[in-house]
């Protein structure tokens, strides 16, 4: 009988390599669907604990007990908009990473848009600053820097001795 | 002793600074060559002593002296050499340490590199520099001293936070801190033209590669950060939005619309009072950064250590630099428009349209970091903003910054073509979206993210091409020979421009087609994810130098190919008792295998996740692209001409114009 | 005057920036305030068989303090309530997360600073309550209304300046 166990022993190694392995793992969650709606749902909640975690990446305890605290909600029927009113009703729109538009954040999303309609307006007014120059074509920008050099320290610099003349566009560009 | 020399060593750096601050910058103002010659031996002495100083504290950590408190909080007598010397830059104080050498370093090469330049921009340049040293000195003696002793002696050390134990933290702090502080440098150039009153194309050029270098090391010092975060956070995020993170991208997007502007600038002279007063923003943005890591004004996961009177010192230090440069802006801008006139559809008007979307966004993620401390300080509540919202907001000012850079290399200075220039790019323009509608396709059906996505990389990728085509096609000789004839700038700036392109292919892949599961692992079960096939072994008990892991063996068959294995980690420190999860990565170039370790179940069975990530890497490898482009841009033959030209006859002190070859960057 | 504009920016944000060094960031507000406290009904630790719940207190103003037994400055704080506020104010205890049963020999040695103190073991009452840490303490009044949250332990100063005030109002 004992002569048999080393054999046994070669074919315990011999089968995972030879056959496909044994049983297929289970997913960690016992309902896969309920699961990714928790998880859709967590990546928005920030973990009130960890402080800069989304309840879905945070593994805090506290994290970990919110996390089941939605589940059970959601098994009792509740929907998405139920739950993260629930939450808040706690722990106040804190929780929410994405901020609820409503009159205090009206200036944080409207901002960027804002920012890009100035930006604008800005950058429209100088090209039509510099539509407007009369006869500025051909002063090289050196001579012009000179000249408001020459406006605020009429004696600090050499004249002429710094800058390069510099060809308005390079002569490859274009055909 | 050696701790003592360290901070006498930084007292005495601290008084060569103030001297630094002050006579350059009195004998510009006078004219007096005597005071101003003193600025270059004096950053080069200040050099010398902070590297003194931060060799006495790198050698407090290497010999475990712990009677230094900043070693006893931040070493441990297990903890492996390597990050007993990258413990060094650990905390507060010794990164503060870190960031002063820095500068003096940055200082010392300025005062080494600018042979070239007139002594009254050099005098202003390292005095100005000077100033900004003393504030950090400042807050180096009085505040936060890295060689403070403690009594009683502690018999061990509370080990360094184990999220700092990873390679990462050898070159990530230190390419950061050179991005930042090397913006002083384009800061200091601007205050010196300011004080000097010459706004002109010289300043532009002198002050642009430094800029472009500071700029590479930002590029490369977040790069490294997202992928340690990628690493070391378990969970194999990359980008998170945190404050912090968003602290290092406000000066990266500001320094991005600096070197376009200035290239404006240089070429045309055009936009100088804008360049000088991003120029100025942008070494603000990277002192901002600084308050809101130190202050614990925002909670962050990686905050130092929160000290009120700190917070308040680095504030008015902020407060001085930042206000007084813009009352020096206020004053002494110049008040005419600079520079030539330009058409509404020219390089100057894409370039500013690419700057009106830099800044913006730039100003988006600075709203959102801020918003939550608006809102708790007009004592309104308490509000989140996460990665929800900057996703919302910071993709729509991106994409057509993003497109512009299909456009603005191809378009004329002065006066673009554009009916010329729509059908050289029609080809271009419908390849790249019919082929970016079409790809998802082949995954899973349709998807407008991925199409904006890979529409905006095969545009690029499609327009770099022709500007190559365009830059060869009129000169004499063969091809190959004439592209590698092309300048270092026009490289530099391709090769950025690709590098973007591969970034947001990594971006759009992995963020719409990252798969993962999340198992239950008995010893011998297996889980399929993406055609690879994991077979999980079991968890042994390893000994690490300063922890224990418990080792996972997780044997992975691939689609094609050869099976590999993975031991992903869990990791209990001795000092600390943190636990942390160490994931294994398997790294590919079309994507990446990740496993990170749950938590211990019956029987030897874990939970495990493990992720298949498309294309993760290229985030990574565009970032090394964008660094390499700079790296190019920044070593052009025009800045090089001029520093040989200078060795060669070092009697004269003006750019010499004649030998600048002219390339369109 | 449009080149002063930047230096304005500049100084509004340092206001701010000002003013957030002397906030908290971490210090979350209840929105439970001025809310009916969430009603539970749990086993009293130590004494088998016996549960509690909040309407039993209705018309009498009482505090209910979130503890754990790991919680070491929690067990710091039971002498206040011992020595300074069980005299003044009913003082009921939630036990967090007590997962290896430590709540009844700690109590039962050290002197119970509860009128009762119930067994949240799986800590979701305390969810209900918005805990983030412990101790957290809250003040109800006589209908059963959430007047304050206090996070952190309650010391005889904070004693004096935060909740003496609030009690001798809702009492009056």
């Amino acid at each position: 009988m004992r002569s048999w166990i080393p054999l046994l022993l070669v074919f315990a190694f011999l089968v995972p390599a030879t056959l496909p392995a044994s049983q297929p793992a289970l997913p960690n969650a016992d309902d896969p669907v309920l699961e990714a709606r928790l998880n859709t749902l967590a990546a928005d909640l920030r973990c009130v604990v960890c402080q800069n975690e989304t309840l879905a990446e945070s593994r805090a305890s506290l994290a970990l007990d919110l996390r089941e605290e939605i589940r059970e909600m959601m098994r009792a029927g509740l929907s998405d908009t139920a739950v993260v009113e629930s939450l808040v009703d706690r722990y106040g729109d804190f929780v929410l990473y994405r901020p609820p538009l409503k009159p205090l954040t009206y200036a944080l999303w409207g901002g960027p848009a804002a920012f890009l309609f100035i930006g604008f307006a800005l950058a429209a007014a100088a090209l039509y600053r510099r539509r407007a120059i009369p006869g500025t074509e051909d002063i090289s920008p050196d001579t012009l820097a000179q000249a408001s050099r020459l406006l605020q320290h009429p004696d600090s610099i050499p004249s002429g001795s710094v800058t390069e003349p510099t060809s308005p566009s390079p002569p490859q560009d274009t055909r | 002793m050696i701790p003592e020399l360290g901070q006498f060593a930084t007292i005495l750096a601290l008084v060569v600074a103030l001297v630094q601050g002050t006579l350059p910058l009195l004998g510009a103002q006078r004219g007096e060559q005597r005071l101003m010659a003193l600025g270059r031996p004096l950053a080069q002495a200040q050099f010398t002593l902070l590297l003194v100083a931060f060799a006495a504290l790198a050698w407090s950590f290497l010999a475990h002296d712990f009677s230094v408190k900043n070693v006893a909080q931040n070493s441990f007598s297990q903890l492996p050499a390597v990050y007993r010397f990258t413990a060094t830059w650990g905390s507060h104080e010794g990164s503060l340490l870190l960031w002063t050498l820095i500068l003096a370093g940055w200082s010392a090469a300025v005062a080494v590199f600018s042979r070239q330049l007139p002594p009254e921009m050099v005098a202003r340049v390292l005095g100005v520099l000077g100033l900004v040293s003393v504030g950090f000195l400042v807050l180096l003696v009085f505040t936060s001293n890295p060689f403070e002793r403690l009594f009683p002696i502690p018999l061990d050390g509370r080990d360094l936070n184990p999220l700092l134990q990873d390679a990462g933290m050898i070159s990530h702090p230190p390419l950061l801190y050179m991005g930042y502080v090397g913006f002083s440098v384009a800061f200091a150039f601007a205050i010196a033209a300011l004080l000097s009153g010459r706004l002109d194309a010289a300043w532009a050029r002198w002050s642009r590669p430094w800029t472009t270098i500071a700029w590479t090391f930002l590029t490369l010092g977040i790069g490294l950060g997202s992928w340690w975060a990628y690493r070391e956070l378990g969970w194999g995020g990359w980008w998170f939005w945190d404050p912090t993170e968003n602290a290092s991208l406000m000066p990266w997007l500001a320094g991005t619309a600096l070197i376009h502007a200035l290239a404006a600038t240089e070429k045309r002279g055009v936009f100088s009072n804008w360049s000088v007063l991003l120029a100025i923003a942008t070494f603000s943005l990277s002192l901002l950064g600084t308050f809101l890591v130190r202050s614990g004004v925002l909670s962050s996961v990686h905050a130092f250590a929160v000290d009120p009177l700190r917070g308040l010192t680095i504030l008015a230090f902020l407060g001085i630099v930042v206000g007084g440069s813009m009352v020096l802006y206020a004053l002494r801008a110049p008040r005419m428009v600079t520079g030539g006139s330009f058409g509404v559809f020219s390089r100057e008007s894409l370039l500013l349209g690419n700057n009106v979307f830099l800044v913006a966004a730039l100003g988006a993620v600075l709203l959102g970091t801020l918003y939550p401390l608006f809102v708790d300080a007009l004592g309104l509540g308490k509000i989140s903003v996460g990665p929800q919202y900057f996703n919302a907001v910071f993709v729509p000012l991106v994409a057509p910054a993003l497109f512009l850079v299909g456009i603005g290399p191809l378009a004329r200075w002065k006066q673009a073509d554009l009916p010329d220039l729509m059908s050289r790019l029609k080809w271009a323009f419908g390849v790249a979206l019919v082929s970016a509608a079409l790809l998802p396709l082949t995954m899973d059906g349709i998807n407008l993210q991925v199409t904006l996505g890979l529409f905006l990389a095969l545009w690029i990728l499609f327009t770099v091409l022709q500007g190559f085509a365009l830059r060869t096609q009129h000169y004499q000789g063969s091809r190959v020979r004439r592209l590698f004839g092309l300048p270092r700038a026009f490289w530099g700036m391709q090769f950025a421009h690709l590098g973007l392109a591969v970034m947001v292919v990594g971006v759009t892949m992995v963020s719409n087609y990252e798969t993962e599961r999340d198992v239950r692992m008995p010893i011998g079960s297996h889980v399929e994810l993406a055609g690879y096939r994991f077979v999980f072994q079991g968890v042994e008990e390893v000994p690490g130098p300063n922890y224990l892991a418990g080792r996972g063996t997780m044997e992975i068959t691939p689609p094609r190919g050869r099976p590999f294995t993975l031991y992903p980690e869990k990791r209990h420190y001795n000092a600390s008792g943190m636990i942390m999860t160490q994931a294994a990565v398997d790294y590919g170039l079309f994507r990446d295998v990740y496993i990170s370790l749950g938590d211990p179940l019956e029987d030897g069975a874990w939970t495990a996740r493990v992720y298949h990530k498309p294309f993760v890497g290229w985030l990574w490898l565009g970032a090394v692209m964008l660094a390499i482009g700079g790296g190019l841009a920044a070593t052009d033959r025009r800045y090089r001409v001029v520093i040989r030209r200078r060795k060669a006859t070092p009697a004269a002190a003006t750019v010499p114009a004649a030998t600048v070859p002219e390339v369109a960057t | 005057m449009r080149r002063w504009i930047p230096l304005l920016l500049v100084i509004a944000l340092g206001a701010f920036l000002y003013l957030g060094l002397f906030l908290n960031p971490k210090e979350v507000p209840s929105p439970l305030v001025g809310k009916p406290a969430p009603e539970f009904t749990l086993p009293v630790v130590g004494r088998p068989g016996e549960t509690f719940s909040p309407a039993e207190l209705h018309g009498q103003v009482w505090l209910l303090n979130i503890w754990a037994p790991w919680c070491a400055i929690c067990l710091k704080e039971h002498r206040v309530f011992r020595e300074l506020i069980g005299p003044e104010v009913p003082v009921y205890g939630l036990t967090w997360k007590d997962l290896d049963r430590e709540a009844a020999p700690l109590l039962a040695r050290d002197g119970n600073p509860y009128v009762k103190a119930v067994d949240d073991v799986e800590g979701r009452v305390a969810i209900r309550y918005g805990v983030t840490v412990t101790p957290e303490t809250f003040v109800i009044d006589r209908a059963g209304v959430i007047r304050m949250k206090h996070v952190g332990p309650i010391t005889p100063q904070v004693w004096e300046q935060k909740f003496r005030p609030l009690l001798r109002e809702l009492r009056a």
